[in-house]
């Protein structure tokens, strides 16, 4: 086995409000190795993309951050100088946002984009970088490449756009990338195109790669790991075989109610819906987040729920589990 | 980008007829300019004769032809107070006029652009508060009275600096300094809006995920989305400033051609006041027109339209 890329533990972030402390993220740990892809699933606000930017070191001021370890490849992130982090960020790891259409700045070239990332990092003349930059652009299946360099961001679609930040974020050969629903903005068909190059370039550079989203199916055609959040946890955390085959929180069984799965689902049947909204999470939170949602849910939910462990890799935070094994999903 | 250019050129030349027309009829709008130019205490036949004698007893067009033609070649005709070709009158104004708007806007750019993004970086900081501070008082002071104030302070107390004239670059430092006060406020508060949005963006935290350094961030990805309206505004007021400076052309006793419009209209002096509206406004039209190529080359996304 090898040493994990990246390992987190107990990363927990902190947004002080008017009211009072909102509890974002809360205690998560996972680890990653070299050249796998772990998908983070959850609703929105669950914290999955803050805990992306936690990582990168993009939080924005008023964020409190904290970790026991928050480590990339043997550096510890948590006692980094801005500097440092700067060095890191765009080589060593990169990130790709949300918004294709509004991620690129609109007043320099695309050329001058994918350029900037490889000049502050390589010792490169700005020839070599915009050499770089069109293999990278040709790499992410853009034709007449060289003659995208001088187009603005206005004059090219939202699946060419988001195609560009894919280039851009592999300028450096990352070890490490993040992909905050790198789709969402885009069509549908577009989805699915933008997945694959994803998939297929992280096999090929050999990146690990962290993939926030919250399409489970995406997730079953991509994700080796896969953790899912809710309200700030990691509930349920395994192998993607383990997390579809055998899935033991029953906020991750409803999810999986959610989607429709081809040959079961019959055509009409209505889907899984999952009732209640998410508890807030300003001031202090315990016990099980999911509880006034769930329908095994007892008494002993409001008391701190034990992690429990299956084998390597699968954990879940929920007092039942073990007497519902093989349980249907 | 070309098209662009050649379209603001087009429609500036529109405007520039436009008010060339303006302020030709200007003339015939403040009453009758043959008794205005034969004074109290003319008879009817004197008022006749300097009618056909200054031509206007033709026809409104050929008026207006014949003083638009003369004037693209640099003739705005006679004053009538002077005496003198109202070109040579204007000319020595106009020198003190533009030195001054130039050291002007350059002096509240210089000042107002830098502290809006100090400001917007930290906001409510301390010295996000010293700007909101210096640029309220900024608005509030009047400059005739801040002009005083200096005056009282630089040349009297102090005695570092003339308190009037145009003998050298001194007499230009307080007079620059009242004007580009006046001028920064807005541009301030402007950038410092426009930075603060402008940090909000998404493309700024690819900026910084690519591993930018602040500086880079700020002054490479941020700020040049944020000066577009700075420039729109500069312009208005650096046309403002060439043409509307008459307050601290007169505190500071700088003749210039502000000062010559205010004069001018006071002594029913036409063909001058004529030529200044004309001048003063296309200082506004080329300045608009400037700042239209500066945005365009600023944002690609303004080339388009």
């Amino acid at each position: 086995m090898t040493d994990p890329i990246l390992s987190v533990r107990r990363l927990t972030i902190d947004i002080p409000l008017a009211q009072g402390t909102m509890h974002a993220v809360r205690g998560i740990d996972f680890d990653l190795k070299r050249g796998e892809t772990l998908c983070i699933v959850g609703e929105s606000g669950s914290g999955k993309s803050l805990t992306s930017l936690a990582v990168m070191g993009l939080l924005s001021g008023k964020l409190r951050r904290s970790a026991d370890r928050l480590e990339f490849a043997g550096i510890d992130l948590m006692r980094q100088k801005p500097r440092t982090m700067r060095s890191l960020r765009g080589d060593r790891m990169a990130m790709i946002f949300q918004e294709p259409m509004t991620s690129l700045n609109p007043a320099y070239t695309i050329g001058d984009q994918l350029a900037e990332a490889y000049l502050l990092h390589r010792r490169a003349s700005r020839v070599e970088a915009l050499a770089r930059a069109v293999e990278l652009l040709g790499k992410v299946g853009i034709t007449a490449a060289e003659s995208r360099l001088s187009q603005y961001p206005h004059q090219l679609s939202g699946g060419l756009r988001q195609r560009v930040m894919i280039a851009m974020a592999l300028m450096c050969e990352p070890e490490l990338i993040i992909a905050d629903e790198p789709t969402t903005a885009l069509d549908v068909t577009i989805q699915a195109q933008i997945l694959r190059l994803l998939a297929d370039l992280q096999r090929e550079m050999n990146m690990a790669m962290i993939l926030v989203t919250h399409d489970l199916g995406i997730v079953a055609r991509i994700a080796d790991k896969v953790a899912v959040m809710y309200a700030g946890e990691v509930v349920e955390q395994g192998t993607a075989r383990e997390i579809f085959d055998n899935p033991r929180h029953p906020y991750t069984r409803g999810l999986l109610r959610c989607i429709p799965v081809p040959g079961k689902t019959k055509p009409g049947e209505h889907l899984g819906s999952i009732p209640g909204i998410v508890p807030s999470l300003v001031g202090v939170v315990e016990g099980c987040a999911f509880r006034g949602r769930c329908d095994v849910a007892a008494p002993s939910c409001a008391d701190p729920i034990p992690e429990q462990k299956e084998g390597a890799e699968h954990a879940w935070r929920c007092i039942h589990g073990q007497a519902e094994e093989g349980a249907p999903a | 980008m070309l098209a662009f250019a050649l379209k603001r050129l087009g429609l500036a030349v529109l405007v520039t007829l436009t008010v060339s027309l303006l302020s030709f009829s200007l003339l015939f709008m403040s009453g009758d300019p043959a008794s205005a130019i034969a004074g109290e205490n003319a008879g009817a036949a004197d008022i006749e004769a300097i009618r056909t004698l200054y031509g206007f007893d033709r026809p409104f067009l050929v008026q207006y032809a014949d003083w638009l033609f003369s004037a693209l070649r640099g003739d705005f005709g006679q004053s009538y107070y002077f005496k003198l070709p109202v070109s040579e009158l204007i000319a020595d104004r106009l020198s003190v006029t533009m030195l001054l708007g130039v050291c002007g806007i350059s002096f509240a750019l210089l000042t107002a652009v830098p502290l809006g993004v100090a400001a917007a970086m930290r906001p409510n900081s301390f010295i996000d508060r010293t700007a909101l501070f210096l640029s309220v008082m900024g608005q509030a002071m009047p400059s005739f009275w801040f002009g005083l104030v200096l005056i009282v302070i630089f040349s009297i107390r102090l005695g570092w600096l003339p308190p009037s004239g145009t003998a050298g670059w001194q007499n230009f430092v307080m007079p620059t300094i009242v004007l580009g006060y006046y001028a920064m406020p807005a541009i301030m508060r402007l950038t410092r809006a426009g930075m603060l949005e402008v940090l909000g963006a998404d493309y700024i935290r690819t900026a910084r995920a690519k591993g930018a350094s602040e500086w880079r961030v700020m002054f490479k990805h941020a700020l040049r989305n944020a000066v577009v309206p700075v420039v729109s505004l500069a312009a208005v007021q650096m046309g403002f400033m060439l043409g509307g400076s008459i307050v601290v052309e007169s505190i500071f006793a700088l003749h210039g051609a502000g000062y010559l419009a205010w004069e001018s209209i006071g002594r029913n002096d036409l063909p001058t006041v004529q030529a200044l509206i004309l001048i003063f406004s296309m200082f506004y039209i080329v300045f608009t027109f400037l700042s239209d190529l500066a945005n365009a080359w600023l944002d690609p996304r303004i080339r388009v339209g």
